[in-house]
């Protein structure tokens, strides 16, 4: 339990309990402190590089061994990258939120998930065990959940919440199911369920040959798909932006919807370079990255154009982990971080100008550099690496992107005009977000701007500068994790080199004219877009809000619907039916078997029968008879109270005096109790119907009849007597007692009693929620 | 309600009785017929009598603390009784019985703690019941 890479994985869950007090103690402060906990982990990390392609440090710790589930967890350059993004971006969120959500009462409880969010992430990207990893991934949409809805007062943040929650939790029940037929297939193949259960054993094996291949394959790329919001699970991603802005940086960036891509990147050596695998990722990936940067242009909300940006770069990922080669893998890497960097860092500006203006909308700002120096130098920097302009780390992506494309024999020429296209929008919609806000002409805002305190600066800067830096210098990535995640994906052994310049030879020339003409073409179309020359947006727009998100609101309404409907066709909230129903079945289910096993044969009192024993019986039925005929209510209580006592004094005379004694105890509390209920009910009595009187009285005498046919077969069977002989012989010695009933109630099955006490305290607190909710209501019923 | 004066009268001198007789019903359980929850559903009875004579806010401070409080005191008490066993290594719950006799008590048990535990939740569970649909129900009278 002592290693780091565990106390890694588990340290943001466990120190999510201390957030609420850090921030009791130190205020919007807290985040600073905070803070340190996700930069330990990446400092821990940046110690064990570089990470030589193919080093796997892996630990594992019993979980639950009957099943084969531990706590695995394994480090290798594609879970290093991803923890470096975690924890690093994690950091500066934290410092960021503390400052963004200054003053909000639940930050301590808003930094506690956001902790168990951050904690699930990295659980999920170092898991080595299948279930394990399960785990974390359904922890993190729970989390995200949470996260989404912080401003759960708002009916939209809740919405946009459940949105989230239903797609990924939908999702990611199909991935269980695929990660079990994986399980299977392994043993199949001969693994031991232990290594069947892990990832790094399931490489062994080949289960692309097995004969459950495909089910596992869809199953997986469903649970995948929902997470990474690719298309047509993509409506939950743009929603998602009703949470506070740090959490949409954090999901954008490094998390939540990256762990879709993560598990295809991770299970590439596993499922991938099949022909399913590469026509159904790649084509996913490629249409999620058509709408997604098609949809960005027809957006004026800066954090909507940059969720529908993350949608196109989303689709590119999952496109180039389908297409497989290696150059498409290292493609993927360098998107991967560069676009965590600069995604990370546009949300936290977009952050900071909602902040200080009170608004996102781009046709509200401009000319902000002025007020905001530092956020728009950011915005600026993280915008150009988003539109892949030369020297930042979103360039050598692009490039890398293109080349990949015309390496591709069969289709290049397709995907390159597809790539062009969604990159262009990119740039467009990269210098929508810079460009619009921070120059130009200065706009009204509704709040006079102003820089963004140093705790929001932080972030978006030296993400940007990070990003410049990595353009710059891309030896020291290629070298530390670079090469290993690629490798780590593709499961054999490849070097990355990355290059601002390629020197001149046709290829490479060929690749810097698309870029160059991708550049081009995006501010052209920028220019178009901000005087209103083409009218894109509305169009873009209505087109958005068609297709999947009509069915999810479909599909929830009708579930709405039905579930509203069955509850008022089974809760019709009659006593009356709910007491047949009940009778009825119990009918149902005993009479049947009842009637084959009677033997018909009346038992035989050992003493013969004395009168006043006959006596009490025909009174208590006497009684009981009485009761179903009288109208009053209050009589009918007394009566029944009758056949109570006359049932305590059958107690008394068979020598059962505790049961006696409670039975008259609470036959005087029932009608004590009941007596004030009819207070309660309307004076007069409806009479039911002659239909319904005949019904009641048929489930009643079958109910009857059952009962005393049942009590008639059980008699004559002999009774195992050995735990009764038990209890009567050890209550003395064993438990000081002499009276059985209640040391078998106060000791030998004392927690079956404090069961039942429980339960009895339960209901009576249920009894006074139910009246004291009823009384209030029709109080201010009353008032109003 | 109807009021009615000798029924004022008797259960001002009934009740003490009667809670007594639920402590002697709860003490001598373990021997003789009785034991918390018989002792629980006596006391609350005599309380009920009690609010029917005098009403329910006359039972409330009669009894001087909340019903919901002696659910939860009942439910820590049996809860907490099982304890020491676990400190002694023993299965939860398991009785400990003391050495010495305490005069019209009996020996002094873990047991005995339980079995006050179950009293408090069966007596604070009946009267919440019991308060809560009696106030219901003047109410109703009321308006």
């Amino acid at each position: 339990m002592t290693d780091p890479l565990i106390i890694a994985a588990l340290l943001p869950i466990a120190a999510s309990l201390l957030a609420p007090a850090v921030v009791r103690a130190l205020g919007p402060r807290a985040g600073w402190v905070l803070a340190l906990i996700p930069a330990a982990i990446f400092f821990w990390l940046v110690q064990q590089l570089p990470l030589a392609p193919g080093e796997v440090l892996s630990r594992s710790v019993p979980w639950v061994p009957a099943l084969g589930i531990d706590f695995a967890f394994l480090l290798d350059g594609l879970s290093a990258t991803f923890v470096l993004l975690v924890s690093g971006i994690g950091a500066l969120v934290v410092v960021y939120a503390g400052s963004y959500l200054a003053g909000d009462p639940r930050l301590g409880r808003f930094y506690l998930i956001l902790f168990v969010f951050m904690g699930a992430m990295l659980g999920l990207v170092l898991a080595d065990n299948l279930v394990t990893l399960f785990v974390f991934w359904e922890l993190t949409s729970i989390s995200s959940y949470l996260l989404i809805g912080h401003d759960h007062a708002r009916s939209g943040a809740r919405e946009s919440a459940l949105k989230a929650l239903l797609v990924t939790g939908a999702g990611g029940l199909v991935l269980l199911v695929g990660f079990v037929l994986m399980m299977i297939a392994g043993e199949q193949l001969g693994l031991d369920p232990a290594v069947a259960g892990k990832i790094s054993g399931l490489a062994t094996v080949d289960l692309r040959g097995h004969a459950l291949y495909p089910a596992i394959f869809w199953l997986v790329l469903i649970g995948c798909l929902t997470k990474s919001a690719q298309v047509p699970f993509h409506f939950w991603l743009p929603a998602a932006m009703a949470g506070p802005t740090p959490v949409s940086a954090y999901l954008h960036s490094a998390t939540m919807v990256k762990a879709g891509v993560y598990l295809l990147a991770r299970l590439n050596p596993q499922l991938g370079d099949t022909a399913l695998w590469h026509w159904a990722v790649g084509l996913a990936g490629l249409v999620t990255m058509l709408t997604g940067s098609l949809a960005t242009l027809g957006q004026r909300d800066m954090k909507r154009v940059l969720a529908y940006s993350t949608l196109a770069v989303l689709g590119t990922l999952v496109m180039l982990i389908g297409v497989g080669t290696a150059m498409a893998i290292k493609t993927a890497v360098v998107y991967l971080v560069a676009h965590g960097l600069y995604k990370a860092a546009l949300f936290m500006v977009a952050g900071n100008v909602d902040h200080e203006t009170g608004t996102r909308e781009l046709r509200q700002l401009g000319g902000l550099r002025r007020f905001m120096p530092w956020t728009a130098l950011a915005g600026i920097l993280a915008a150009l690496s988003k539109a892949g302009a030369p020297p930042m780390f979103g360039f050598i992506g692009k490039e890398m992107l293109y080349k990949t494309k015309l390496d591709l024999e069969a289709i290049g020429a397709w995907a390159v005009v597809a790539s062009v296209v969604a990159n262009v929008a990119l740039v467009a919609s990269a210098l929508m977000v810079s460009v619009w806000p921070f120059l130009g002409r200065t706009q009204e805002t509704p709040r006079k701007p102003h820089e963004a305190p140093l705790a929001m600066l932080l972030g978006a800067v030296l993400l940007s500068l990070f990003g410049l830096g990595r353009g710059l210098l891309p030896e020291p990535f290629e070298t530390t994790v670079g090469s290993a995640a690629a490798t780590a994906i593709l499961g054999t052994p490849v070097e990355m080199h990355l290059k601002l310049w390629h020197g001149v030879d046709p290829a490479a020339l060929t690749v810097m004219g698309l870029s160059l003409l991708t550049l081009a073409l995006g501010g052209a179309l920028y220019l178009m877009i901000r005087h209103r020359a083409a009218p894109v947006g509305p169009f873009l727009r209505r087109a958005c809000s068609v297709g999947p998100t009509q069915l999810y609101d479909l599909s929830l309404r009708a579930l709405y619907t039905g579930a509203d409907g069955a509850t008022r066709f089974v809760q019709s909230g009659r006593l009356r039916f709910y007491v047949t129903i009940t009778v009825a079945f119990a009918l149902l289910a005993v009479a049947p078997p009842l009637w084959r096993a009677m033997t018909w044969q009346l038992p035989v009192a050992p003493e013969g029968w004395r009168l006043h024993e006959i006596l009490v019986v025909l009174v208590g039925m006497l009684a009981t008879l009485t009761a179903a005929f009288l109208r009053s209510r209050l009589a009918t209580l007394a009566v029944i109270g009758a056949t109570g006592t006359c049932v305590a004094l059958i107690f008394v005379l068979f020598s059962a005096p505790d049961l006696a004694l409670t039975q008259v105890m609470i036959e005087v509390l029932t009608v004590v109790l009941l007596v004030m209920v009819l207070y309660r009910l309307p004076r007069v009595v409806p009479r039911s119907s002659g239909l319904s009187r005949l019904r009641d009285l048929i489930v009643a005498t079958a109910a009857g009849l059952t009962m005393t046919l049942f009590v008639l077969a059980v008699a004559p069977i002999a009774r195992d007597t050995s735990v009764s002989e038990f209890y009567l012989q050890n209550s003395a010695p064993m438990a000081f007692g002499r009276n059985v009933v209640n040391v078998i109630l106060v000791d030998f099955r004392a927690l079956d009693t404090l069961g039942e006490i429980t339960v009895l305290g339960t209901a009576g607190l249920g009894v006074f929620a139910l009246m004291r909710l009823g009384v209030g209501r029709r109080k201010r019923k009353e008032s109003r | 309600m109807r009021e009615s004066l000798i029924l004022r009268a008797t259960v001002r001198l009934l009740l003490p009785l009667l809670v007594l007789f639920s402590l002697f019903i709860l003490l001598r359980g373990h021997n003789e017929p009785g034991g918390g929850f018989i002792g629980g559903l006596l006391a609350a009875g005599g309380l009920c009598l009690y609010q029917l004579a005098h009403g329910g806010d006359a039972m409330r401070r009669v009894l001087r603390i909340d019903p919901r409080i002696l659910i939860g005191v009942g439910l820590a008490t049996a809860m907490a009784s099982g304890l020491p066993a676990l400190l002694r290594g023993q299965d939860y719950l398991t009785g400990i019985w003391g050495k010495g006799v305490v005069p019209g008590i009996g020996k002094l048990s873990t047991v005995l703690v339980f079995d006050i535990g179950v009293y408090l939740v069966v007596a604070g569970t009946s009267l919440l019941m019991v308060l809560t649909l009696a106030d219901g129900a003047t109410e109703e009278e009321d308006s």
